[in-house]
């Protein structure tokens, strides 16, 4: 913080007009067609003023045409970088909604899933992280270890990126041979790459300079704004779905939740963010681990899905821990197999709407690093 | 200024570190498969280019019922009895829908794969085609009828002189169903 | 200072082959340009594990070409509001200026296109002319993005040039000659005769040796920030300003702001070569010694130089602004001082 009121003070004496430019939504490091008003005072930003919108394609409003299994396509286009994560919300809803009791190795081909797709997720954003530093190579790296991810994925389910996989009660499909070894060399791999990066990237000393004491996110201000997911851990909040409210089968699990240290600068700055999102990864490894281990061999992943979807008219609220935080959806039912409304929280817009907060003061080339830092994926905040 | 020692250290100690390791990847193996040359082997479930087997298609459109983007386009023309062109089913019944039209729009399509579920006899199914990249979004639209227009337009002219006898014989009743795709909703349920 | 230049020894001082002289070295670099892109876009392949251009020519060799042929065809774009004269000239004052420097460098024994006696002097002179073309460019482009990138572009410029000048004026001091041919005829022999090694002279200046390796080091970040190459292309930090001063160039403009960048790499390898490495001068006295050979180990060894570069950018992420200028204003400038001081001593004591 001392840095900042230094800068503020040194800048506040100087006579200059403030220049307004717009970044986005053509702009390489937006991480989509995201638009920033940014007022700027010299290199030091006065003003962010996000404007969103330009990737709206009406989910919600789509839903209320669509049965309920169609939806699940739709869902994978929210958050298209975790889409496993993203159904998952959705078909524990539906299957609360419907009272449905799923088979236990279900439950394990979701966690393990997720966990790779949690890897993925945490894996482009860290490497995105460091592509707005300027780093190129970790980028590759990471991109390189996310195809064998993918690999897996589209083996299970046959897509790379849209999954569709899960289904309201069950899944698509079953395990194919030899995915345990695949997912134990992943998990070596995944391993190998963030000790290499840490050397590379993370504690590189330029890194350090650039991302530690920028963007301070205090924990108030981040459970204010309902932040969550690394963004609010970052800050030093110990709060995860996976543990805080049990889902699935994550109880059986052990794994800790990463929080932030302030170990190079002040708690909750963007290298926290950042560094969360890596030890994530390592718990991920861990989770996905004892997963495979304890993952029964038989089991018909397909028993428990109904002939027909046509839950009872109520309604539902179920959340998840998504990669960038709480996902949560809201299904009211009229008893058709279409539903009266679907609604999404969007853990990237909400947690978009701290970028005003905590990037004024800072300099310009700070701002793409904090809007890095938060992790946002356009689809989500606009859907 | 113990520290404005250590800050110069750790910047040049932490490039060199990095320089090394970017140094030893100058010589690992490439990872790159060069595509059009070396073609990476699809899973079996890769979802790709949908495919349809029209021998064994019924006509039931429930393909078209599951589509989330409405990306299929199915037309049914009762079979008459007295029409010299008649054929059999893969399951050896006799076929009761002929299919006037069974477009497929790529361009639409998300590959979601809910068609394939979706279809009782496995007629529609995924290819291993990935490569069909057209210039013009028209040529992205499939057409799997296997009959001709000639043949189509018969048909429908048979099934609408059927019609408007049904309608002089039974006035009152509702525009009669087509029988067959009845029955196989039925069987679905 | 007579001439040492083959061309005018064969042909003797006449109008053609002052032109030859002239277009020499622009045959070099475009030559060099061409294979720079290359070295690039292979080296940072490798790096990242992947095989880069494999599809012009065997391995990828005819990319550079390729690139060039496509930025040739692309269409011209000045922007509406851009003042014209300015925007146009811009890239050819640039490259003018980085093209300038080549004048000085000595390629050979017997090649040095015009061997003036205040060679380092001239190289800084000419070399700041690039400033001006940057920050014309970057405002007559009417995009606040690249004035933005052109205002710090300019103030990185500035800084640097001056822990870059005191690197310099210590191997001046050494030497006590500006003329670079002068320089490297100095540095003849076994390698511990190069000005990194603390230059000719006995085991005494062993104590000298650290100071003058921190001097080329000195010198060495501050041409990676001349040159605006990472960790301080912040002008064109594409994560924050696109691509800073030149983001509104294209086609063939945008190709000589491209070449200027990469003729601006050399000529800080060169220098670096010149008067720390011995320029043409063989590492092994008089083995491959000899005039054509010591082309040969000039240009191999600023292309060690530029590889190096090279290197850092696909390893190193970008500075910010405030540190970038903190870098050099409060560790390379105190620093070469001390260098400079101590290297002073060392001449008086000798």
């Amino acid at each position: 913080m001392s840095e900042k009121k230094r800068l503020d003070l040194e800048y506040s004496q100087l006579e200059s007009d403030r220049m307004r430019i717009n970044v986005g939504p053509q702009h390489p490091s937006t991480h989509g067609v995201l638009r920033l008003e940014v007022e700027i005072e010299g290199e030091i930003v006065t003003e962010v003023v996000p404007h969103l919108g330009y990737l709206h394609r009406s989910f919600e409003k789509h839903c209320e045409k669509m049965t309920y299994p169609q939806i699940i396509p739709y869902i994978d286009r929210i958050d298209y970088i975790a889409a496993m994560n993203n159904e998952w919300p959705y078909v524990m809803a539906m299957e609360k909604l419907m009272g449905i009791q799923i088979p236990e190795k279900v439950e394990f081909i979701r966690v393990i899933m997720a966990e790779l797709n949690r890897i993925a997720n945490h894996q482009i954003a860290v490497a995105t992280f460091g592509l707005d530093a300027g780093a190129f190579t970790p980028f590759l790296f990471f991109f390189r270890d996310r195809e064998y991810i993918i690999w897996i994925l589209e083996k299970m389910s046959g897509a790379r990126l849209l999954y569709n996989y899960f289904r309201i009660g069950g899944l698509a499909g079953d395990v194919y041979p030899g995915f345990k070894e695949d997912c134990l060399n992943i998990v070596k791999q995944v391993r190998k790459t963030n000790a290499e990066v840490m050397d590379l990237l993370i504690y590189n000393r330029i890194f350090i300079q650039r991302t530690a004491n920028v963007g301070i996110l205090p924990a108030d201000v981040a459970i204010n704004y309902a932040c969550s997911g690394p963004v609010l851990r970052g800050s030093g909040v110990k709060y995860d779905l996976r543990k805080d409210e049990t889902y699935s089968i994550y109880n059986r699990f052990d794994f800790d939740i990463p929080v932030g240290t302030g170990e190079v600068g002040t708690l909750g700055d963007c290298w926290d963010r950042n560094m969360v999102r890596v030890n994530e990864m390592e718990q991920s490894c861990r989770i996905i681990e004892q997963a495979i281990a304890q993952m029964p061999d038989e089991g018909d992943v397909q028993s428990a899905i109904p002939k027909r979807i046509k839950p009872p008219v109520g309604e539902v609220y179920m959340r998840a821990e998504n990669p960038k935080g709480d996902l949560g959806f809201y299904i009211v039912s009229n008893g058709t197999d279409k539903p009266e409304r679907v609604k999404a929280r969007g853990t990237s817009f909400v947690n978009l709407s701290v970028i005003p907060e905590i990037s004024k003061g800072y300099m310009f080339a700070d701002l793409i690093l904090i809007l890095g830092s938060i992790d946002i994926v356009l689809g989500e905040v606009d859907r | 200024m113990v520290q404005y020692f250590k800050n110069i250290w750790s910047g040049l100690s932490s490039t060199a570190i990095g320089m090394n390791i970017t140094a030893k990847h100058l010589f690992v193996k490439k990872v790159t498969i060069q595509y059009p040359d070396q073609k990476f082997t699809m899973p079996p479930k890769a979802r790709n280019r949908l495919a349809l087997d029209m021998v064994k298609c019924t006509g039931c459109t429930a393909c078209a019922k599951a589509c989330p983007v409405n990306c299929i386009d199915i037309e049914t023309i009762r079979v008459m009895a007295d029409d010299p062109h008649q054929e059999l089913l893969h399951t050896g019944k006799e076929r009761k829908l002929w299919l006037g039209r069974f477009d497929i729009d790529f361009a639409k399509c998300c590959y979601c794969s809910l068609c394939v579920v979706a279809c009782p006899s496995d007629a529609i199914n995924h290819s291993a085609e990935y490569e069909y990249s057209v210039y013009k979004r028209e040529d992205l639209l499939y057409k799997f009828q296997t009959l001709t227009d000639e043949q189509v337009k018969d048909k429908q002219a048979r099934l609408a002189e059927f019609m408007a006898i049904e309608k002089v014989c039974h006035p009152d009743d509702a525009p009669a169903k087509p029988v067959a795709k009845k029955n196989i909703d039925e069987k679905t349920e | 200072m007579e001439n040492v230049n083959f061309i005018y020894d064969l042909l003797g001082k006449n109008f053609i082959a002052i032109i030859l002289v002239i277009s020499l070295p622009l045959m070099f670099v475009l030559v060099y340009a061409l294979a720079a892109i290359l070295a690039e876009l292979k080296v940072s392949a490798w790096i990242q594990e992947r095989l880069g251009p494999m599809r012009t020519g065997p391995w990828g060799i005819l990319q550079p070409i390729a690139e060039v042929v496509k930025l040739i065809q692309k269409e011209d774009i000045t922007p509406d509001k851009a003042n014209k004269p300015l925007y146009n000239l811009a890239p050819f004052i640039i490259f003018t200026g980085a093209y300038a420097a080549f004048a000085v460098i000595p390629f050979s024994e017997y090649f040095v296109p015009a061997g003036i006696n205040l060679g380092l002097f001239y190289v800084f002179a000419v070399g700041s002319i690039s400033a001006i073309g940057l920050v014309m460019g970057g405002w007559a482009s009417n995009n606040k993005y690249s004035l933005m990138g052109a205002m710090r572009s300019v103030a990185q410029l500035i800084s640097y040039e001056i822990p870059a000048a005191m690197a310099i004026l210590s191997i001046v001091v050494l030497a006590s000659t500006m003329n670079m041919q002068e320089i490297n005829k100095l540095q003849s022999g076994w390698f511990w005769n190069w000005f990194i090694f603390g230059g000719p002279g006995s085991i005494t200046k062993i104590w000298v040796i650290p100071f003058t390796i921190g001097l080329s080091l000195i010198y060495f970040i501050s041409s990676l920030a001349e040159t605006n190459r990472v960790p301080f292309d912040i002008p064109e930090g594409e994560s924050e300003l696109v691509a800073g001063f030149h983001t509104e160039y294209s086609g063939m403009k945008f190709a000589m702001f491209f070449f200027a960048e990469y003729a601006n790499m050399f000529i800080v390898a060169a220098i670096l070569a010149t008067i720390f490495l011995g320029g043409w001068n063989s590492p092994f006295d008089t083995f491959m010694q000899g005039p054509i050979w010591g082309a040969f180990w000039f240009i191999s060894k600023a292309f060690s130089v530029v590889f190096v570069q090279i290197w850092l950018r696909w390893t190193l992420p970008r500075f910010r602004v405030d540190q970038l200028m903190y870098v050099g204003w409060k560790v390379l400038l105190p620093i070469s001082f001390v260098c400079f001081l101590a290297v002073s001593l060392f001449v008086m004591l000798k």
